[in-house]
Order: C-alpha cells, then structure tokens, then sequence
C-alpha cells in the first residue's frame, strides 16, 4: 500500500480524499511541466529527421528513412564517431588520474593544502568558452607566455589548435584544466568518507603503501570514482563549448565530434532534417552509458556499505 | 647493542622517508597549483598590459587600465554582462519557485511513479544539449520566442532545474521526519510547515545549490549561441567576439574573460561546504 506522506506512516491511502491524495501531483507539475514543455521538442526532432526540412526550403516533405541512410552510409559519420570516442576517452581519462591523484596528495591536512583545496575548484567555476579564451592568452605564439616557455626547451612556435596533429591535444588540455577538479573534489569527499579501523589494523600488520592502496583505498573509493566518471563520459562525449570556442572542429575535420557536425548541418549547411540523425545517435549512446554507468554505480555503493 | 643501532637507524630511515614525502607531495601539488592557477594569474598579467607591451614583455611592464576602459565603456560588453544576469537570475529564480516544492514532494510523499519522475528529471541533464536545441530554435521562431528573455529564462530550466531538484531533494530528505510531525501537531498547515519549519532548515543548502545553477546558467554557451541574435546577448557569446575580430586586441581578450569570471569565483565562495554535493547532484555527501 502507498504510503501518502512519510509523516502519516499508518494512513490507509484508500480513506485519504482525493484532494489530498492529488496534493504531491499538484506540487511537483509546475516544475515537471516546465522541463516537459521543453521536451516536446524531443519527439519533434524524430519526426523531422524523416523531413527534408531546411531554413531555406519553403516546403518539407516526408522522405523516410532517407537521412538515415544518408548518414549512416557517410564516412564523415565515422569520422564524428571516431573523433566524440577519442575526445572523450582522452579528456575523461587524463581528468581521472590527474584528479585522483591530487586528491590524494592533498589528503594530508596541512594550512598549505586546506588553501590549495579552495583554489584548485576556481576553474571549475570557468565557462568552457571563456577558459578557451584564457588559454589563447596562453598559447598564442606571439603574446602567450607558453611558447616562450618552450623557447628555452629550443622548440619555436609549437602549434596548438592550428595543426591537425596537437589539436586535440590541446581541446584536452582546456577541458582538462576545467574540469580536473570536478574528480579532484569527488574522490577527496570519498576519502573523507572512509572508516578508520581497517586502515589502522592495516598498518599494524605492517601492510605496504601500495598494498593498502590497492587492496583497501581504491576499491573503498569505487563508488565516488563511478559517480565522476559517469557524470564527466557523458559531458565529454557531447563536448560542444570547447570545441567550438576553440576551433569550430577545425583545423580541416580534426575536431568535428558528432556534435559540431550535427550543429554545422544544421545551421552552417541548412540542413536541419540530415543534422538530427547525428544527434539522435548521440543521444542514444549516451544514454545507454549513462543507464549502464548508474546501475553499476547502485550496486557498487550497495557493496561499499556492506551488502 | 647491534640491535639498538638497528633500531636507531631505522627510525633514522623513517624520518628521511617522511620529510622525502613531504617534499615529494609539495613538489607534486606545486606542479599542479601552476597548471591550475597560473593561466588566472596570466589573464590577470594580460589585461593590464598595453597593446605596445604585450608582444615583448612578460611580467615587467607599466601596469594601465586602457583595457577594462575599451572593453567597458567601448562596446556592448556590459549590455551582455547585465542581460547575462538577468537571464541566469530569472532562470534560478523561476527554478526556486518550481523546483523546490517539486523536491519536497520527492522527498516526503511516496506517490506512483515516484522514482520514474526523479530519473526523468534527472535524464535531462545527459540530454545533448545540441540536439534538444534545434528543434527548439524552430518552435521558438514559430511562436516568437527566439531572442527574448523568456525564451531563455524557459530553455535555461533544462540546466538549472534537474540540479536543484535532486540536491535539494537530498536535503528534505536529512530532515527527520519528527520536526514536521511536531509542527503539524502544533497546528500548523501543510504550507505553513513547509516555510516555517522546512524551508528555514535547508536555507544554506538551498542558497548553496541556487549559486551553483546560477554559475552553470551563467556558463551556458550553446544554448545562447543557437537561441539569441541581436536582443539578448550573453557574456560567453559577446567574449568570444574578441579573439574573433581581424586584429586581435588580447589586453581586451582577457579583460573579457576576467569580468566573466568574476562573478563565478566570487559565488563559488560561498558555496563551500555543500560544493560537493551541489555537483554530484547529491549523490555524494561531502
């Protein structure tokens, strides 16, 4: 039997009036309507990725499965596949280690890391766009302090974004900047949570560094390490802001995610109808993950605690 | 005796070990602090130097503020800077207003589909924000939404609602059931226990995930690029122009990017203790 409202445990809810029994309904619509209202799109965009539809056409049509085939049958969809796989593998990993790591550098309490435990969160704070902006105050080979930087490792005019070759490179370095400390915070509160006893009788049984570690912290942490895992895989994989603000996919299709190119379809090359079947894959994809993500994560906590 | 050395050696040993740790750890979160920090402290360099400096100077130079003119009395910057605020404002404002009956509602009643709602609303932040908006752009055209601060304010929810729901739904949750039982036997009504008992209670938690939305609101790059022209213009959007332009003006660059910022760093200071908590959407309890 549904309880009404955990404050009245033992109401029979068959005897509550109906007004009352609507009242959670009526509290939570306003907020659901609002998101829904903007759901509608939703399914507006699978019906249009069967359409023709584009800014410069007067008319659409119905033309099937035509994008899908269109796209599916594209290399450049390959292309936008094999770039939102990489970028996100890349950047979610780097953050990862790095944020891990730091955090367990910063676990002794000194007043030296309590300091640096607030400034490392700043870029965080950073819009993508703008933390874009402030590395090509960086790398920019004419006033970037980073080029002069290498000049004295003898290497002149390192290209960042410009190349093919160090592009991503350096879209991964931004969103590692940014983001890095998401991971950093996370794994910090997991360290925070963990019980005393088994460490001590660890150490008294005179356990190595890197056994305890292995054996007792990493897998302690596992849940905190799901948890910033999936919410930075499933950013990663529909990176848009960086990238854009970066290069616009460029140079040539280097950085062109599944993202970019749906959006340039769409907005660059007119074609909405062709734009929404890239993005409607990446909806799936990420999507599935994210289910996949969160049911190892229940069941990992379940065990953390003990069950 | 032999013994006694050995012991007096080893704790020798332990002690170098410990002060080697130390260095080593410093050394490591020193790195880091760079990687980090400095690229704020160069933007910081940056919008204080003069165009004429900039190519060959790096941290001496005379310090002027012919930047933050150009970019505050020149052009549009503090258009965008205030609508920037009113859009992200409006947005966590209606979020409030929306929102935090909604999480009480999740918290306290046991409804059908309860936690298929809580997943739903949680989804929309896994949603590619690039897909929900273009079909969006071609409704809001349609019904005159484009370019305007509802329009914006509205599509905004889908950044700033899910997050204050699920962490603000944790904090009812913290709240024992007793406190609201004593006040319903002292004769309050539902809604009278609701903002005199509760509301009062989860205040610096609901302060704390409002600023964050705030934050992520102000951050928002896609939805702006796609959903405003020439009426509604956001901080990201009009920054980027900057670097955009044919001769790179980067004292102004980074100007830009600072006043950007300022306010997020300033929030963010605030935030504190439930910082953790307001990022994993209340997964974890920091």
């Amino acid at each position: 039997m549904p309880k009404l409202n955990v404050s009245h445990p033992d109401i029979n809810y068959n005897e509550v009036p109906k007004n009352i029994r609507m009242r959670p309904y009526y509290i939570i619509a306003p907020g659901l309507l609002i998101l829904i209202g903007i759901l509608i799109p939703f399914v507006t965009a699978i019906f249009l990725s069967l359409t023709n539809y584009s800014f410069r056409l007067p008319h659409w049509k119905l033309i099937g499965l035509k994008n899908w085939i269109d796209t599916l049958t594209d290399p450049s969809f390959y292309h936008a596949l094999w770039v939102t796989i990489k970028y996100a593998v890349f950047s979610t990993g780097t953050q990862m280690i790095l944020g891990t790591v730091i955090a367990l550098l910063l676990r002794k309490d000194t007043r030296y890391s309590r300091i640096l435990k607030v400034l490392f969160t700043f870029p965080l704070m950073v819009a993508p766009a703008i933390a874009v902006l402030i590395w090509q105050l960086m790398t920019s080979n004419s006033i970037g302090v980073l080029e002069k930087l290498l000049n004295v490792f003898g290497v002149f005019g390192f290209p960042w974004a410009s190349s093919h070759s160090t592009a991503m490179f350096t879209a991964v370095l931004i969103d590692t900047w940014v983001n890095t400390p998401f991971i950093l915070l996370l794994v910090l509160a997991g360290l925070q949570s963990l019980p005393k006893s088994p460490f001590e009788a660890a150490e008294v049984d005179g356990a190595s560094r890197w056994f305890i570690f292995k054996t007792l912290t990493l897998p302690m942490l596992k849940p905190f390490l799901y948890i910033a895992l999936l919410f930075r895989l499933m950013a990663s994989l529909q990176e848009f802001g960086i990238i854009y603000a970066l290069t616009k996919g460029g140079p040539g299709d280097t950085l062109m995610n599944i993202s970019l190119t749906g959006y340039m379809t769409a907005f660059q090359y007119q074609r909405l109808g062709s734009a929404l079947p890239y993005l409607l894959v990446l909806w799936t994809i990420v999507n599935i993950s994210a289910k996949f993500l969160v049911k190892r994560q229940r069941k990992l906590a379940k065990q953390a605690q003990g069950y | 005796m032999s013994q006694q050395t050995q012991l007096l050696d080893s704790s020798q040993n332990r002690k170098t070990m410990l002060i080697l740790e130390d260095f080593g750890r410093n050394l490591g979160l020193t790195f880091y602090a760079l990687f980090a920090l400095f690229p704020l402290v160069w933007m910081v360099i940056c919008s204080l130097k003069a165009d004429a400096e900039m190519y060959n100077t790096v941290f001496v130079f005379t310090p002027t503020l012919d930047n933050y003119k150009a970019v505050l009395l020149g052009t549009d910057y503090f258009k965008a800077f205030f609508q920037n605020l009113v859009v992200s404002g409006g947005a966590v404002l209606l979020t409030v207003v929306a929102g935090v009956p909604a999480a009480y509602a999740l918290a306290r009643y046991d409804f059908k589909k309860k936690e298929d709602v809580a997943f739903q609303i949680l989804s929309f932040k896994f949603a590619p924000e690039i897909m929900v908006i273009l079909p969006v752009f071609l409704i809001f055209q349609k019904i005159g939404l484009y370019d305007t601060y509802f329009g914006l304010i509205w599509v905004y929810q889908l950044i700033t609602m899910p997050l204050l729901i699920w962490v603000v739904r944790g904090y009812f949750e913290d709240i024992s059931v007793e406190v609201e039982q004593a006040a319903q036997l002292d004769g309050y009504r539902w809604f009278d226990v609701f903002f005199k008992t509760l509301v009062p209670l989860i205040k610096p938690g609901l302060v704390a995930s409002g600023l964050l939305a705030f934050i992520f609101a102000w951050n928002s790059f896609t939805f702006p690029l796609v959903l405003s022209g020439f009426n509604i213009q956001t901080i990201t959007i009009t920054s980027l122009r900057y670097i955009a332009s044919d001769t790179v003006h980067y004292g102004q660059v980074a100007v830009a990017a600072l006043i950007a910022v300022l306010p997020e760093i300033t929030a963010r200071l605030f935030i504190q203790k439930h910082l953790v908590r307001g990022l994993s959407f209340g997964a974890v309890k920091g």
